[in-house]
């Protein structure tokens, strides 16, 4: 059924979005007709050191966020004891921009069971856990439906597959925290405490849940896996580009003509999933800014965007990240104080507390955006931001703080001119007093003595 | 709603034996039985409408556990609550992708025609509104979740014959 599409051209060819599209793909009987399952029978029969080995072929990059490459993730896994390995599924989504785990999840789960069987037999996992955020009630149904299904064609449970070996899948509901996407918080979480990241070292393929090592993979990661077992993973390497193999599901929102999540091969040009995909700027406005992988990525300003194209190697050496691919579009007529305010309320709503730089900090910038907003900045306010951004980087238990820190710090950056001249404008934003009315926030900032208390520079 | 939760927030509950098998049955699926607390805190929270200290109470001797582990976790994350709801649950994504296309129209228009903001619930208790964070639906922003289902792209217009229909 997949077969032929390996002659289309690169940017035409669809994997996931070919089957979560399909009416009925959810349930066994039509995802087997379109092959499912066929790649973990073959897979189940190769030594787990040798699927390893091909997954790090493939250039499969971890496609949660930070695009670590999975097959060396993999092979952190110690030999197997005594003690059980594990397999974290995470489906938490919370990256502000990103909406494409739950189509897989909602129409084609038996693709991330596929991949979950091949991960599984890969690091010795007997037992996996799927972390799906709470507010995903559908995605959740469709997923244990289909894991009953898979359970009852013995695919899963004792014996599955005809392997000798046990497999359980378990699907865990999450309480709505961003923070649980981190996977150290999501560990705690899934053992039944609050979202708090660990200290690392042990990573969690050492020391993860319940102390035992563990590997937690993003869903899309996983149910990328059969395709790479069915095409080989030399032409999965091939499809991608510049270090990143393959494909990925982006997420094209904010101010486009046609928002959605396009499935697309590495690298492709930032531009073409904007014009051809998304079918321009809306309502023929011009285009200002882009934020290329979720709110936690930095932005890029309009004239930067012409050479930005769609893969980790390549974002990243834009002083960027492609992260989780959610693509958020920003027109002309957006001021840049708006886009600011919003994401510092996301990161100071959701920091969890733990290291003051992060607490503390978020709570500053928020504040001083606001004030900012109210008509009531001062120029220096701008260097400020920076300053504060700067001392959270690097200064947490988590990569939280990063993702608090770049953008906040690229708006002041980046679009200091026009920051600028609305702060000497005196300008109230509407959206101060939107965060008066519905977000609980003073109609009128008083920060005496900015500054944040034992956050300085190697404190 | 059941009667238990019309009882003085203090009174201690008893939970069904029905409720006691589907705890028995979620601490069976993780090696440590603890890890059940979130899926059990979700299983109480739909029969019952919100936690009350009581109920913490309940599913703290349930869990084997102490009550301080089991209110830290319920005051960490969002979607328990610890106050009656109304009968529907109206939560409005205000996060960028949503907010570039228009939430804020979407609360203000509830203030506007329903009389509820942000945490607050109508006089006969049919809706409450909540401002919340991302959803993970940002391709159809703006948008809300109304009950456990996804609606969007919103307007104002089309909120209201969601809310009419429900
Ligand atoms: C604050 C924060 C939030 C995160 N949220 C998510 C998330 O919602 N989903 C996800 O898959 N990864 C998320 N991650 C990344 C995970 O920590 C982890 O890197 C990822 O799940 C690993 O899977 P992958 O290698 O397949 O990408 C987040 C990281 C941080 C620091
Ligand atoms: S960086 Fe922020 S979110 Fe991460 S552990 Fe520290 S306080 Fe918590
Ligand atoms: S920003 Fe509203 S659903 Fe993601």
């Amino acid at each position: 059924m997949r077969g032929e599409r390996t002659e289309m051209p690169a940017s035409e060819q669809r994997f996931l979005s070919a089957l979560y599209t399909q009416e009925k793909m959810h349930t066994l009987k039509v995802a087997r007709q379109a092959g499912a399952y066929a790649q973990a029978e073959r897979v189940l029969k190769m030594e787990p050191a040798d699927v390893i080995a091909a997954v790090k072929a493939s250039n499969l990059r971890g496609l949660g966020g930070a695009g670590f490459p999975t097959g060396m993730k993999w092979s952190f896994v110690p030999p197997k004891g005594d003690r059980m390995h594990y397999l974290v599924v995470n489906a938490d989504e919370g990256e502000p921009g990103t909406c494409k785990d739950k189509h897989i999840m909602r129409g084609c789960p038996h693709t991330l069971l596929e991949g979950i069987i091949i991960a599984c037999h890969a690091i010795h996992a007997e037992k996996a856990y799927i972390y799906v955020r709470g507010e995903y009630v559908r995605p959740m149904e469709r997923l244990s439906a289909a894991i009953d299904e898979a359970c009852a064609a013995g695919l899963l449970g004792e014996n599955h597959m005809g392997t000798g070996r046990r497999l359980v899948v378990v699907v865990h509901p999450g309480a709505g925290a961003y923070i649980c996407g981190e996977e150290t918080a999501l560990i705690e979480s899934l053992e039944g405490k609050k979202g708090q990241p660990r200290n690392r070292p042990p990573f969690p393929a050492i020391e993860g849940l319940f102390r035992c090592p563990t590997v937690v993979n993003n869903v899309e990661t996983i149910a990328y896996l059969p395709f790479i077992f069915e095409h080989g993973p030399e032409k999965w390497s091939e499809w991608g580009h510049n270090g990143s193999g393959g494909y990925r599901l982006m997420s094209l929102s904010g101010h486009v003509e046609r928002p959605g999540v396009y499935e697309l091969p590495m690298g492709t040009p930032l531009m073409e999933l904007i014009e051809k995909h998304g079918g321009g700027v809306w309502k023929g406005r011009g285009l200002k800014a882009v934020i290329p992988g979720g709110l936690s990525a930095p932005i890029l300003r309009a004239e930067e965007c012409a050479d930005a194209r769609l893969d980790f190697n390549t974002l990243r050496d834009m002083g960027t990240m492609a992260g989780s691919a959610g693509v958020i579009v920003i027109d002309d007529q957006t001021p840049m104080i708006d886009v600011m305010l919003n994401c510092a309320h996301f990161y100071h709503d959701e920091s969890c507390g733990q290291c003051t730089p992060c607490r503390e900090g978020t709570w500053w910038m928020y504040r001083i955006i606001l004030r900012i907003a109210q008509g009531r900045g001062r120029l220096r306010d701008l260097d400020e931001l920076v300053r504060i951004a700067s001392n959270i980087e690097g200064n947490t238990i988590c990569a939280f703080g990063e993702a608090a820190a770049w953008p906040i710090r690229s708006y002041a950056r980046k679009f200091r001119d026009e920051l600028a001249a609305f702060i000497e404008s005196g300008e109230r934003s509407r959206e101060a007093d939107w965060h008066h009315e519905d977000r609980g926030a003073p109609p009128l900032i008083q920060i005496e003595g900015v500054g944040m208390p034992g956050v300085r520079a190697g404190v | 709603m059941s009667e238990i939760v019309s009882a003085p927030a203090d009174q201690p509950v008893t939970l069904s034996e029905k409720t006691l098998g589907s705890i028995a049955e979620l601490r069976g699926r993780y090696e440590d039985p603890r890890a059940a607390l979130l899926p059990v805190l979700h299983v109480i929270q739909a029969e019952h409408g919100h936690l009350t200290l009581a109920l913490e109470r309940a599913v703290a001797d349930a869990m084997e556990m102490p009550l301080t582990k089991v209110h830290e976790v319920v005051s960490f994350y969002t979607l328990f609550r610890t106050e009656a709801e109304g009968k529907l649950q109206v939560c409005i994504c205000q996060t960028m992708s949503c907010m570039l296309r228009g939430a804020r129209e979407l609360l203000t228009h509830m203030r506007v025609k329903y009389g509820v903001g942000p945490g607050e619930t109508t006089a006969d208790g049919r809706l409450t509104v909540h401002a919340v964070e991302c959803l993970g639906n940002c391709e159809a922003g703006p948008m809300a979740q109304i009950g456990d289902d996804y609606f969007g792209p919103l307007t104002p217009e089309t909120l209201d014959e969601i809310l009419e229909k429900r």
